[in-house]
């Protein structure tokens, strides 16, 4: 099967890369190619493979609900791209601006 | 894009009769766990810190850290399933739902998806003046991690992220589309809420967040069975904005029907002041969140041996506290629904009653002058600060005749105040009842000298006269007097 | 080219004997620290050169080394005293930078440390840089770093293997007698066997990842290099066992690497068809049999075996792996740390930074990742990968239970090939064909020099069941000790 350059898009998109058109046209290429390796798994005997996912592994192991906290050498700030009064700061979204005055 | 439009409502509504379609609801219900520390990290909860002061590298999402979960949130999430009547699933899985928003660290929520704790189980709601009692049937209890918080008004043209609250726990409990009122959503919500602060899972607060409601709603014609299409309602921040939101997306969708039309799937949002949804989202956003089992936590597994123990562990829930307030305190249906509606004003009820040991004064106590003091404040029973002992000490007091019922109100009001003790509030304000003869007699001279008439048409044998005279010496005394002796001083005084 | 070297076979290069002359006094802590910097500077180390080294600061190793003195003393030493090591720069540090040979993070200091820093530091090491790799450990040749390739020390034409490149090329060059690097599908084995020296993947969740930048979190382990097995014995000594912190580590006890016996003597060797197709470089399967034969000679049996669904495996990992880190790679979003480009709004604030933050591999991979993960097509790629998974652990499995001990294939298919001649991803995918099934069956593994092509090294690989590690490495101790230096010719 082959990947449009549409899927290409959507995907970009879910994962927010912004590609060009250029980039976005070699990459459905590629993909198409890499995932035309991927049909040797349509053999796969899903009958004899199925319900082993958990089966026999051992669980997570859990933690006390103790601190302290796990420390942090430097503070938000020594890394933060943009902070304001100890926030995060970033562009203000698109569903939160100013309603726009009706016409 | 301006966010201000609008979702189709045909304006001929009025015509349509909603009497010919049925409301079906579900309920999803987020609930913030009652955890010292976070669920996937040793960060405190703690509600109100600076922003961005209760985080490590895990809950920042920095680059190498790694998830372990905090085990009472596996306790919490079993208690409140069991209590549930929910089937527990030994095996659970931890997955990643991913997409991008700012307060969310990791690019991921993780959250049990198609492999949750507990399934198939029951919340039973009793009958109101307004509802019949029903049960409704829970989907699903699943533990998941909590977002971070975005803050839009704080500065001009940025959002502003504080995570604090990112990974603090959350079980989400989902319900069948069981509800077929807006009252019955209420009582649902009510019943819910009722059991887990009974069960010492959350602070069950929607103010500050920790219980949060989002509904599904839909309308088919009455006597179908198959379910129309369900819109998501969001931005619920009360019951009644449950309840009254409902109402309006009912009212939309059967007008929608009625009118021919169709319903479209989607999120809205409540507007409680303009007391209508709007759409939340442009519509070309698209959502495919790619769940996958998180490698990074193997799978959870329950044992029977743990099961057992928090089941033994369960405190006490609202039915047998209710039977044992009318058993052991001997109080009516009424009263001991009142005071068990929520576990904290109950467990404040059984102290004052058994100091006390008048548990009907006490039972009337708490649910008059306690209740309205602590709505009038806005205050949690815990943050009160009268003390049950106190009000056992303030009954004490009216039973041994020392302050009247009216002083007592009013050295309530005062203890509410200041948080003073009844005792000595009585003695600095004078409030203790006067029964001393001599006083008592000096105040119903005064009383017949300023009130001849009345005293005259009472001596002749107006006997009703008397009760009113005995309020004016009351008055007099400013509450102080004891009316019993008034009264026998006074009719002895005219004569009658 | 290591006769100054560490690792070399002149005295004191190896760890055990840098332990033995620093806790006698003979050499002090900051004198090694000296060398391995001179050292460097002889082969180049830097941008200038090789390219392995992204970051190294003579005046924090003094202070490591100096903080280290007071506790050398007598033989309660710690186990790595006074060794130098690299570490891979995946693996977050403190006090120099992790980058993970992205744009993204230029710059980006952490401010915590990986389990498997702490345990070395604790053991008497000392950091003395931090190596380049492919960015976020995507590659088979450290040519996809934003920091430029690394080159390999034996000619500079050709690449070190990757994704582990800088660390493997450090040891390889005799900087450093070990190094951390990490694994996802042979990012330690790869490289050790391109450069000549020892790589180990342990079982997963032997060594904590806390720390370690996930690429894809249910493959991914770190790893070690060695200039011989001892040395990679010892480091992994230091860092192994059960972290609180990585719910996936383990605590099944760690035995004593340390301890090997005399011979094979009863030994199983499997040898499965599949990683000897009849397409093989004919010289490295001579190769091959010819460090089969001598454990023949140490009392092993050598038994041919099959491991039948080792075709899917490039299939499942190039499943698998992108998935997971389309996932792991969210959080490189502009918002918290790393790299910020504004653009409209916060939708281009996240574009512009990922888009000119990840380079092209790893926006390969996001893409993929994404795509088998996307609704439609999950069923029929990833779940399908996960499902196929089980049945390349079951023929692990399935082998070790029928009474093999180890198995023994070529670590590669070819020795270490020229930079820029695989521009086909697929083609450059089929480096790790015989190492990704260790990473997708979560057993050890390790590649060991067994000999050199046309002066190029090739490796050897052995595979054991979980937690054999102890087994792995004393059978790789006897066979080195066999081929002594013909390994190297």
């Amino acid at each position: 099967m082959s990947i449009s350059l549409d899927e290409v898009r959507h995907i970009a998109a879910l994962a927010r890369l912004g590609i060009s058109d250029e980039r976005a046209q070699l990459a459905a290429e590629e993909l198409t190619s890499i995932l035309a390796h991927m049909q040797v798994l349509t053999r796969v005997d899903d009958e004899r493979a199925a319900g082993s996912d958990t089966d026999g592994k051992t669980g997570m192991t859990l933690r006390p609900d103790l601190g302290p906290p796990i420390p942090l050498l430097r503070a938000p700030a020594f890394f933060a791209p943009e902070m304001r009064e100890g926030f995060f700061l970033v562009p203000r979204l698109a569903t939160h601006e100013d309603p726009e005055p009706s016409p | 894009m301006s966010v201000r439009e609008t979702v189709e409502s045909p304006r001929a509504a009025d015509s349509v009769a909603s009497g010919a379609f049925e409301m079906v609801v579900g309920l999803e219900v987020h609930v913030q766990l009652l955890t010292r520390t976070k669920a996937f990290c040793r960060c405190a909860t703690d509600f109100g810190a600076p922003p961005n002061t209760n985080v490590c590298p895990v809950c920042l999402g920095l680059p190498g850290a790694l998830p372990v979960l905090n085990e009472h949130v596996v306790d919490l999430a079993l208690r409140a399933a069991i209590a549930l009547d929910c089937e527990i699933h030994p095996v659970s899985i931890f997955a990643r739902k991913n997409y991008f928003y700012p307060d969310l660290p990791k690019g991921y929520q993780i959250s049990q998806y198609d492999r949750p704790l507990a399934t198939a189980g029951r919340l039973t709601t009793d009958a109101t003046g307004e509802t019949a009692a029903s049960t409704v049937r829970i989907t699903r209890v699943h533990i998941e991690e909590d977002a971070g918080k975005s803050v839009h008004d704080r500065f001009a043209g940025v959002s502003a992220i504080d995570l604090n609250r990112a990974g603090v726990p959350l079980i989400e409990i989902v319900s069948e589309p069981d509800i077929r009122s807006a009252a019955a959503a209420g009582a649902y919500l009510r019943a819910l809420k009722q059991l887990l602060e009974y069960l010492e899972v959350s602070d069950v607060n929607m103010e500050e967040g920790s219980l949060r409601v989002d509904a599904n709603v839909s309308a088919r014609p009455v006597g179908a069975s198959t379910l129309g299409t369900k819109t998501e309602l969001k931005n619920l921040n009360s019951f009644s904005a449950v309840e009254r939101a409902l109402d309006a997306e009912f009212a939309r969708q059967c007008a929608l029907l009625g009118a021919g039309q169709r319903v479209m799937q989607q999120t809205l949002l409540w507007d409680a002041g303009s007391a209508a949804v709007r759409p939340a989202r442009s519509k070309e956003e698209s959502h495919d969140y790619r769940y996958f089992p998180d490698p990074d936590l193997p799978p959870l597994l329950v044992d029977r041996a743990r099961i057992k123990r928090v089941r033994n562990d369960l405190p006490e829930l609202p039915a047998a506290r209710k039977a044992r307030y009318r058993e052991t305190f001997g109080l009516g249906a009424y009263d001991a629904d009142v005071l068990t509606a929520e576990r904290s004003l109950g467990s404040y009820f059984e102290e004052v009653a058994r100091a006390h040991r008048d548990s009907k004064t006490a039972a009337n106590w708490v649910m008059g002058e306690v209740r309205a003091a602590l709505n009038a404040r806005r205050l949690e029973i815990d943050r009160f600060p009268v003390r049950p002992a106190d009000v056992a000490e303030l009954l004490d007091l009216v039973a041994s005749g020392t302050l009247s019922g009216t002083a007592a109100k009013r050295v309530f009001a005062l203890m509410a105040e200041t948080g003073d003790r009844a005792s000595q509030i009585a003695a600095r304000e004078g409030l203790a009842q006067v029964r001393d003869d001599a006083a008592l007699r000096e105040w119903i001279e005064q009383v017949i000298a300023e009130h001849e008439p009345e005293a005259t048409r009472c001596a002749r044998g107006e006997r009703k006269l008397l009760g009113v005279l005995v309020g004016f010496v009351m008055k007099k005394s400013k509450g102080r007097a004891d009316p019993k002796r008034v009264n026998q001083l006074l009719a002895e005084r005219l004569g009658v | 080219m290591t006769e100054t070297g560490f690792g070399s076979h002149s005295p004191e290069g190896t760890v055990a004997e840098i332990r033995a002359s620093v806790t006698a006094g003979r050499r002090s802590p900051r004198d090694i620290v000296d060398h391995s910097f001179a050292r460097a500077a002889q082969v180049r180390a830097g941008a200038d050169g090789l390219n392995a080294i992204l970051w190294s600061d003579i005046a924090v190793a003094h202070n490591e080394a100096a903080a280290l003195e007071p506790r050398l003393n007598g033989p309660d030493a710690p186990l790595l005293a006074g060794v130098p090591i690299v570490v891979k720069d995946n693996i977050a540090t403190v006090g120099s930078p992790t980058t993970c040979g992205s744009r993204i993070l230029a710059g980006y200091h952490s401010p915590f440390e990986a389990t498997a820093v702490s345990r070395l530091r604790d053991a008497g090491a000392i950091a003395v840089g931090k190596t380049n790799l492919d960015e976020f450990a995507m590659g088979s040749s450290t040519e996809f770093s934003a920091f430029g390739r690394t080159k390999h020390p034996l000619d500079p034409r050709l690449v070190p293997g990757g994704s582990s490149g800088g660390s493997a090329a450090a040891v390889a060059a005799g900087i450093t007698p070990a190094a951390l690097g990490s694994e996802t599908g042979g990012s330690v084995r790869q490289p050790a066997a391109f450069c000549g020296i020892v790589g180990v993947k342990p079982t997963y969740g032997r060594v904590s990842r806390y720390g370690l930048v996930a690429f894809a979190s249910s493959l991914d382990q770190i790893g070690v290099f060695g200039a011989h097995v001892d040395d990679a014995a010892a480091v992994l000594q230091a860092i192994a066992g059960r972290d609180g912190l990585d719910a996936t580590s383990s605590d099944a006890p760690v035995p004593d690497y340390g301890e090997y016996p005399p011979t094979l003597r009863g030994l199983v060797i499997g040898k499965p068809r599949e990683y000897f197709p009849h397409q093989l470089d004919p010289r490295i399967a001579d190769l091959c049999e010819r460090a089969l034969d001598r454990c023949r000679e140490l009392g092993a049996a050598v038994r041919e075996v099959s491991l039948p669904h080792t075709e899917l495996a490039i299939p499942v990992y190039y499943i698998v792996a992108p998935a997971e880190a389309s996932s792991n790679l969210a959080r490189f979003d502009g918002v918290r740390y790393g790299l910020r480009v504004t653009d409209h709004g916060l939708r281009g604030m996240y574009e512009a930074t990922r888009s000119s933050g990840f380079g092209p591999e790893v926006t390969r991979r996001i893409l993929l990742g994404t795509y088998v993960l996307s609704a439609g097509y999950y069923d029929a790629y990833y779940a399908k990968a996960m499902r196929a998974r089980t049945l390349i652990a079951t023929d692990f499995d399935e082998v070790f239970r029928s009474g093999v001990d180890v198995l023994f294939t070529p670590t590669t298919p070819t020795t270490a090939f020229a930079a820029g001649s695989r521009t086909d991803p697929y083609q450059m995918y089929l480096s790790d064909i015989f190492t990704v099934t260790a990473n997708l069956a979560g057993i050890p593994a390790l590649s060991l020099p067994i000999g050199r092509i046309d002066g190029l090294p090739v490796g050897g690989q052995l595979l054991a069941p979980h937690f054999a590690e102890q087994r792995l490495l004393g059978v790789a101790r006897l066979l080195e000790h066999s081929l002594g230096a013909e390994a190297h010719r």
